[in-house]
């Protein structure tokens, strides 16, 4: 893991060379070159309360996946759903629509 | 009449990928983001995006994180159907010298309500009589969200926003929100509809056919916003279900001309149901609640709506 | 082998973008522009040359839809004047910021207010900073010939910027000039028949468009896109000698008149120096050391070459069509009175602003300016209008 984190690390430096390396090394008209950079960008520190799902409940209906507004809920090799938390913000549509309240929403400890 | 395609009949007919991606910073609980990332499972990958001024553009393009993994462009507020005109056009006239090697590209317009019912209505008219072959999406969170809730043409009747506040002479938005979907239907333009991220699969469905549809297509989504509408996040879904069930914001689509409701409300609940959860119309009283049912209902009868 | 033909100025713009081969033309019509975009339509109509005609409901978004199709990798035109390039304001830096390569025919007008629809040069210098390649044309002929290596000066890796084309309203759209029109294969020769873009929005390779830009990098995009700019220059001198070489017609950044001894001399842009010519000739007959200089080239602004051109004057007339209200004077008066401050040697600027509104210049104007600072009467602090009301 701490491995990943130093190669997003190195990546996001890469991706924010323009920003230290003066107008000349500036992409041409800003133009970002590469799709989907936003990945390398983490939003789950904006949470206070984390998604935890409860595996003996949860039928992988998909309904939060669906309803996910970061799309950072996932369907994991057991065909279940996983939710990345590298990017939850910690919203709790997932709880609140899970029809079957397999994911409840637990204060994150920090 | 043709039967509307049932492109996705369950979730598992959706692509698992997305093409609007994680790492966006839409506050929590983002309707937009949800209607969004739909969308983008419906079209595809051989889609150009573009986009007008607004929370989208902010929240997906800060360079240099781009959450979008397709072509996408910003240019400014009020032209996003004239730059689609022009995307459109271009790729039609290059794939007709033989210069593309796609003969079809998806032309995508991603906009917000100001972009469109306001700022943009005069380029999308343009562009809808043209005859452009492109989807034109509203994402429709009533009020000029990323600038800080300042009301739009589409904000609803009594609404509380940062510049029709509540106070002791006026309390709220005083006029009723543009009919843009009606005003998008005068135009004549083959697909007209309008949905919510509460129904995912209708409005995946409606994306669809508005881009296999020849020609311009409409699509008007009514995008949940828990910051602006003073909402806890966890039920922006909840709310858009809401404003189905009560008749607020009926799903429909005109096809061809022909109208059809999709998702069917056999018993509308009241709409004081959909208005009290949000803090934006915290003020109103009963008298003000039941001069909104009384509109809502005149609005259902009109569309045939029980 | 080149055919004479006679044509309407107007038409000449449009068998520019004909012989251009473009992609996409999306116009608003307005007066004195209309000609051009009627014969361009004619044109699509009868299947002349294959390109879509977008009838788009305003100005602004006839700039917008040419974003469109130039990110996409068309090549793109547009032609407009006056109230219409004020309406295009906002969209022209966008055009220019994000580096559209875009050519724009502009039938110089006078802007509002009132509603004036005859020629001047206000809307075209209320937009000098939008950071476009910006080139005035005389007659038909250099109409003709512009317009068409605009686009290769445009679409050149190293430009990648829109390029506006200035003539002016009526006295150069409706009017009948001889004009030398080249075969198709030599425009082939010159320019290809279609544009290989190097940046487009293309579903195989999905780039991001319009970022956007924080206070950390504003600035640096800002600096980038002067750089362009200037460096255009370059790329424009080699494209007009290589169009040059090919059909025989010279151009360069500015083109002097009886400077080589000149004492005192007139710059100016675009219909007018053919008057001043004549009055330049008169003034010479009268025993004056009279020149002129017709700039061709306004931004990039070609300094090293006006200021050789100017090497040995005493006095340089600036004729503006143009007021910067509530300012020092005429956008050309401004930029070369700062162009010569601190040069090695004193060259005195005789400001004068005149043609305001589709007011003809006539011969004996420009006599009138040159005796005037022949006489002493024109204060370097002071710029002089030729109106009435005033001696």
């Amino acid at each position: 893991m701490g491995e990943a984190k130093s190669e997003v690390e190195e990546k996001r430096e890469r991706l924010e060379a323009p920003l230290r390396d003066g107008w000349r090394k500036l992409p041409h008209s800003l133009l970002i070159f590469e799709p989907a950079t936003s990945l390398y960008y983490y939003t789950g520190d904006w949470r206070t309360f984390k998604p935890v799902r409860d595996r003996s409940k949860c039928i992988a209906c998909l309904l939060c996946w669906v309803y996910c507004p970061e799309g950072c809920i996932y369907i994991a090799s057991d065909g279940g759903i996983d939710v990345d938390l590298n990017y939850c913000k910690g919203c709790g549509i997932c709880a609140k629509e899970c029809p079957l309240g397999a994911i409840t929403m637990v204060e994150e400890e920090k | 009449m043709a039967v509307s395609q049932e492109y996705f009949k369950t979730f598992r007919d959706l692509p698992r990928e997305d093409w609007f991606v994680c790492g966006h910073r839409a506050c929590q609980g983002c309707g937009e983001a949800i209607a969004v990332r739909l969308i983008l499972k419906a079209l595809g990958p051989n889609t150009i995006v573009v986009s007008p001024t607004g929370c989208l553009e902010i929240i997906s393009s800060p360079f240099p994180y781009t959450s979008w993994a397709v072509p996408w462009i910003h240019v400014a507020f009020e032209n996003a159907a004239a730059v689609a005109s022009g995307i459109e056009a271009g790729l039609k006239v290059l794939a007709r010298k033989g210069l593309l090697e796609k003969q079809k590209t998806n032309v995508l317009v991603l906009a917000g309500d100001g972009g469109t019912v306001d700022i943009g209505l005069q380029s999308l008219s343009g562009a809808l009589e043209r005859g452009h072959d492109f989807l034109y999406v509203c994402l429709d969170n009533e009020a000029y969200m990323n600038t800080g809730i300042q009301r739009s043409g589409a904000t609803p009747f009594m609404c509380w926003t940062t510049t029709s506040q509540v106070g002791r002479v006026k309390r709220g938005n005083l006029t009723w929100k543009k009919n843009m979907p009606a005003i998008v239907a005068a135009h004549r333009v083959p697909y007209v509809a309008t949905a919510t991220v509460a129904y995912p699969l209708d409005l995946a469905n409606k994306a669809k056919r508005g881009i296999e549809t020849e020609g311009p297509a409409y699509l008007h989504v009514l995008a949940s916003c828990p910051t602006g509408w003073r909402l806890p996040p966890e039920l922006s879904v909840e709310i858009s279900r809401l404003a189905v069930q009560t008749g607020f914001f009926p799903l429909y689509e005109i096809v061809d001309g022909e109208f059809r409701v999709t998702v069917e409300i056999p018993r509308r609940k009241p709409v004081a149901e959909y208005l009290k959860p949000q803090g934006r119309f915290r003020h109103l009283t009963d008298e003000d609640i039941a001069k909104i049912q009384e509109q809502v209902d005149r609005e259902c009868a009109r569309l045939g709506i029980p | 082998m080149a055919r004479r033909i006679a044509v309407e100025d107007s038409h000449a713009v449009a068998l520019a973008a004909k012989m251009a081969n473009v992609d996409v033309i999306a116009a608003y019509p307005i007066t004195p522009q209309t000609h051009i975009v009627e014969e361009l339509s004619r044109m699509v109509s009868d299947g002349e040359f294959d390109a879509e005609y977008i009838n788009v409901e305003s100005e602004h978004s006839a700039i917008s839809a040419c974003i469109g199709a130039s990110a996409v990798g068309a090549r793109c035109f547009t032609a407009t004047a006056g109230q219409g390039l004020a309406l295009m304001h906002e969209i022209l830096f966008i055009a220019a910021g994000n580096r559209f390569p875009i050519v724009m025919a502009i039938a110089n007008r006078c802007l509002s207010p009132n509603i004036n629809i005859w020629g001047d040069q206000s809307d075209v210098m209320s937009s000098r900073d939008c950071g476009w390649i910006q080139i005035f044309a005389e007659n038909a002929q250099e109409i003709f010939d512009l317009i068409l290596s605009a686009f290769k000066i445009s679409e050149d890796d190293r430009v990648l910027l829109p390029v506006a084309v200035n003539f002016d309203g009526f006295y150069a759209t409706h009017v009948v000039e001889r004009m030398d029109l080249p075969e198709e294969e030599e425009v082939r020769r010159f320019l290809p028949p279609h544009r290989t873009a190097r940046y487009k929005l293309d579903p195989d390779r999905p780039l991001t468009f319009g970022a956007i830009g924080f206070p950390a990098i504003q600035f640096e995009l800002r600096r980038q896109w002067e750089e362009a700019l200037c460096n255009s220059k370059q790329v424009v001198k080699e494209v007009w000698q290589e169009f040059g070489r090919i059909f025989g017609r010279h151009y360069d950044v500015l083109e002097p008149y009886r400077m080589e001894d000149a004492e005192i001399g007139f710059i100016l842009m675009g219909g007018s120096s053919g008057t001043c010519r004549v009055a330049v000739d008169r003034l010479r007959e009268r025993g004056f050391k009279a020149g002129m200089i017709k700039l061709r080239l306004f931004r990039p602004f070609p300094k090293e070459e006006i200021l050789e051109a100017v090497s040995r004057l005493k006095t340089l007339i600036t004729v503006d069509k143009h007021i910067c209200l509530g300012g020092l004077g005429g956008p050309l008066f401004n930029d070369l009175r700062s162009l010569f401050y601190g040069f090695q040697r004193r060259i005195n600027v005789a400001g004068f602003i005149a043609g305001v509104g589709g007011r003809d210049i006539k011969v004996e104007d420009f006599e009138h300016m040159f005796e005037k600072v022949v006489k002493g009467e024109v204060s370097p602090e002071k710029h002089v209008f030729i109106v009435r009301g005033e001696s």
